[in-house]
């Protein structure tokens, strides 16, 4: 692992609560990762587990009614969490982007694509806009949308879901960001056109060397494109690990549960390989917040807190009882080399 | 024995100013093209297929709310092509439909008692206190705490919300629920909850389900029967077993490639980057629907003429040009969806 001066974003200690009601809830406690030159993390978990919060911060984003209670975010030698909003400005869009779940909440109806993306370029880098314009459609180019030129002058609604997928991805490369934030980018797409997509972000960041953090609930797609995973449960990090060893090894009991849960065309899941329950924010013990749900939980377990510790090299995990869970190659193990028949 | 749903030869069609939008032509036209099944007693049949296939609007025309421009659909040997309005109280009890979207389907205004006291006022007659016992027995059935009656919708999670929406087809003690989606928005662990549920409900009550979906991994889990859809045509059928087996209709190999399995062995999908012939949306109802993006094109006959039905069992058809053997001989690498290719962690790239 290379140092943490190398790291494009060191996140250190984030701690973020919402306000609900008459009470501060706690909803990111104290997460740390970095992110490395070229590398994408993902960072998973089930909704409501702080995955999207913990990405928002990355642009100073905070909302309404949420504080950071503690943390750092270490961008290019800065706090991101202490700039003002006009220093944040010059890095959100430029050095940081953002591709959101839903592309057509985030392309202006009524303007031509091209022009939307024409004023992103304005707007980070003084040019001429004959110039913008010609980029523009270069960037559309290399998104892999079929007659660049022709399609800059169409408006979103005449584009299909992953057309303006690609318009977004366009306008987050527009400034060559050392950093991309995908949150679930292809939940809302088919199938073919998720794969098409997933390969289209794998060559984009082979050819701009950006750093990528992958917000998601599809381990699918985790395990697809994901360098290094990251499992968030209940605003904790729980495991952090390189995508092969945290498939073929995982150790906590969540990320196991969370493995096993999805639903394969090679190897359909049994019901009993399930997470029991739901995570419940008003229910979350001092220790463990995953104790509850946790087929291993013991009586200690829901008084101490966990935090990370090193299980394997670049492997951290916070679960005590990581060693004595019987067979932690289980999920690996179970899954047959031939699709076995539907069990009816 | 008689199916209990049987679909023969559908044709549906939207009509009228829609056709006017700008590359939104192809709508003007049938959007569901001679589609035929059935679903038996105790049995979930699968509609898959991308956004514009079609399958919801199968669905849509089952439930009553659009009428078929060709074609029957018969529940129970009834021709129930009718518009919802025409239809009788029991027909209404018997079909139920459940969205994707649990959020718009229940009113965020009402407690869930209120939401699921409608359906039973409506088709029971029945004392308040028993409609409120068998509320109580309803949340219990889909594995909900009966005090969740006092509840808004806005105090429960997305899966426990579409619990609740379950909870209010089962209200009506259906013999068919229809489906539409409804596991796609939610959380693996939760939809993996929510398919053990459809099919406790299934054993214990012997309903059927019309499952839409467009995760194949969630279909091959849950449905004996898959139809495999794309813009209005049935590409392929057959048990479970079949369709995700080979021979692979062209299409169906493509989605199946296009799956990302949690499985870093596994290589990223071998489809192409981009489609390059935009989506299909040229297509001008000659040949194959799927010409224009099928890896396995083999020529103007695609183009030209309309594909045979191919019997590969009693059971599985294609809808394809290539003879199902030859398909089956070249799918020969996909028998375990991806193995024999080096995957792109390996190979470096």
């Amino acid at each position: 692992m290379s140092s943490p001066a190398e790291s494009v974003v060191e996140v250190d200690e984030l701690t973020v609560d919402f306000w609900e009601r008459d009470h501060w809830v706690n909803v990111v406690n104290k997460v740390s990762f970095s992110i490395e030159p070229g590398e994408t993390l993902g960072l998973v978990g089930e909704s409501g587990c702080g995955k999207s919060t913990t990405a928002f911060s990355l642009f100073g984003y905070r909302r309404p009614g949420s504080r950071v209670r503690s943390g750092a975010i270490r961008f290019d030698g800065r706090d991101l969490l202490r700039l003002k909003e006009r220093e944040l400005r010059s890095i959100r869009g430029a050095r940081i982007c953002l591709v959101p779940q839903n592309p057509a909440g985030s392309l202006t109806p009524s303007m031509r694509v091209g022009t939307q993306l024409v004023e992103t370029l304005k707007a980070h880098r003084a040019s001429t806009w004959r110039k913008a314009e010609k980029r523009a459609v270069e960037l559309f180019a290399q998104v892999g949308l079929p007659e660049p030129g022709e399609i800059a002058e169409r408006y979103p609604y005449e584009l299909s879901g992953g057309q303006q997928q690609r318009v977004v991805m366009a306008m987050a490369l527009a400034c060559s960001p050392s950093l991309l934030v995908l949150d679930e980018p292809t939940t809302a797409l088919d199938v073919t056109t998720q794969a098409r997509i997933l390969k289209l972000l794998f060559r984009l960041q082979g050819e701009h060397g950006m750093s990528m953090l992958y917000v998601t609930h599809n381990l699918g797609v985790v395990a697809q494109i994901c360098d290094r995973v990251a499992v968030m449960y209940a605003g904790e990090l729980v495991e952090i690990a390189p995508t092969v060893e945290l498939f073929e090894n995982p150790r906590h009991p969540y990320t196991r549960g969370l493995i096993a849960a999805v639903p394969r065309i090679s190897a359909p899941t049994g019901g009993d390989a399930t997470l029991r329950g739901l995570l419940r924010r008003e229910e979350l013990p001092d220790g463990c917040r995953f104790a509850p749900r946790c087929a291993y939980a013991q009586t200690d377990c829901f008084t101490n807190p966990q935090s990370l510790a090193p299980v394997a090299k670049d492997h951290r995990v916070a679960c005590w009882l990581w060693k004595s869970i019987p067979g932690a190659r289980r999920v690996a193990a179970e899954e047959p080399a031939q699709a076995t028949p539907v069990p009816r | 024995m008689k199916p209990l749903l049987e679909v023969r030869d559908l044709d549906i069609a939207y009509s009228g100013s829609r056709g006017r939008m700008p590359f939104r032509r192809e709508r003007a036209d049938a959007v569901v093209r001679g589609v035929s099944f059935t679903v038996g007693a105790n049995e979930t049949v699968a509609l898959v297929g991308e956004s514009g296939s079609g399958k919801t609007t199968i669905a849509r025309a089952i439930a009553g709310l659009l009428v078929p421009s060709r074609g029957q659909i018969l529940f129970q040997d009834r021709d129930i092509g009718a518009r919802v309005e025409q239809r009788s109280k029991e027909l209404h009890r018997e079909i139920q439909l459940v969205f994707q979207n649990p959020d718009s389907s229940l009113n965020p205004r009402r407690r869930i008692r209120s939401i699921l006291d409608r359906p039973l006022r409506f088709f029971f007659r029945l004392s308040r206190r028993a409609r409120r016992e068998r509320i109580g027995e309803l949340l219990q059935d889909v594995h909900l705490d009966p005090r969740y009656m006092h509840r808004f919708p806005r105090q429960l999670s997305g899966g426990e919300r579409q619990r609740v929406a379950i909870a209010g087809a089962l209200a009506a003690e259906p013999k068919l629920i229809l489906c539409d989606e409804i596991v796609s928005a939610l959380d693996v662990s939760v939809q993996a909850n929510i398919l053990d549920l459809l099919r406790e409900l299934q054993a214990k009550r012997g309903i059927s389900y019309l499952f839409i979906a467009h995760d194949l991994a969630v279909v091959r889990w849950l449905a004996q029967r898959v139809l495999v859809l794309y813009r209005g045509h049935v590409m392929e059928e057959g048990t479970s077993d079949e369709v995700f087996s080979r021979p692979f209709h062209p299409y169906t190999e493509m989605l199946l490639k296009s799956v990302p399995e949690p499985d870093v062995s596994r290589p990223l999908l071998a489809v192409a980057e981009t489609d390059g012939r935009t989506d299909g949306v040229g297509w001008t109802g000659k040949g194959c629907p799927f010409s224009s993006l099928c890896p396995r094109h083999l020529g103007s006959i695609c183009d030209e003429e309309t594909p045979p039905r191919r019997r590969v069992s009693p059971t599985h058809a294609l809808l394809c040009h290539i003879p199902p053997a030859e398909l089956a001989a070249a799918q020969a690498s996909l028998d375990s969806l991806g193995d024999g290719a080096a995957s792109h962690r390996a190979s470096g790239s």
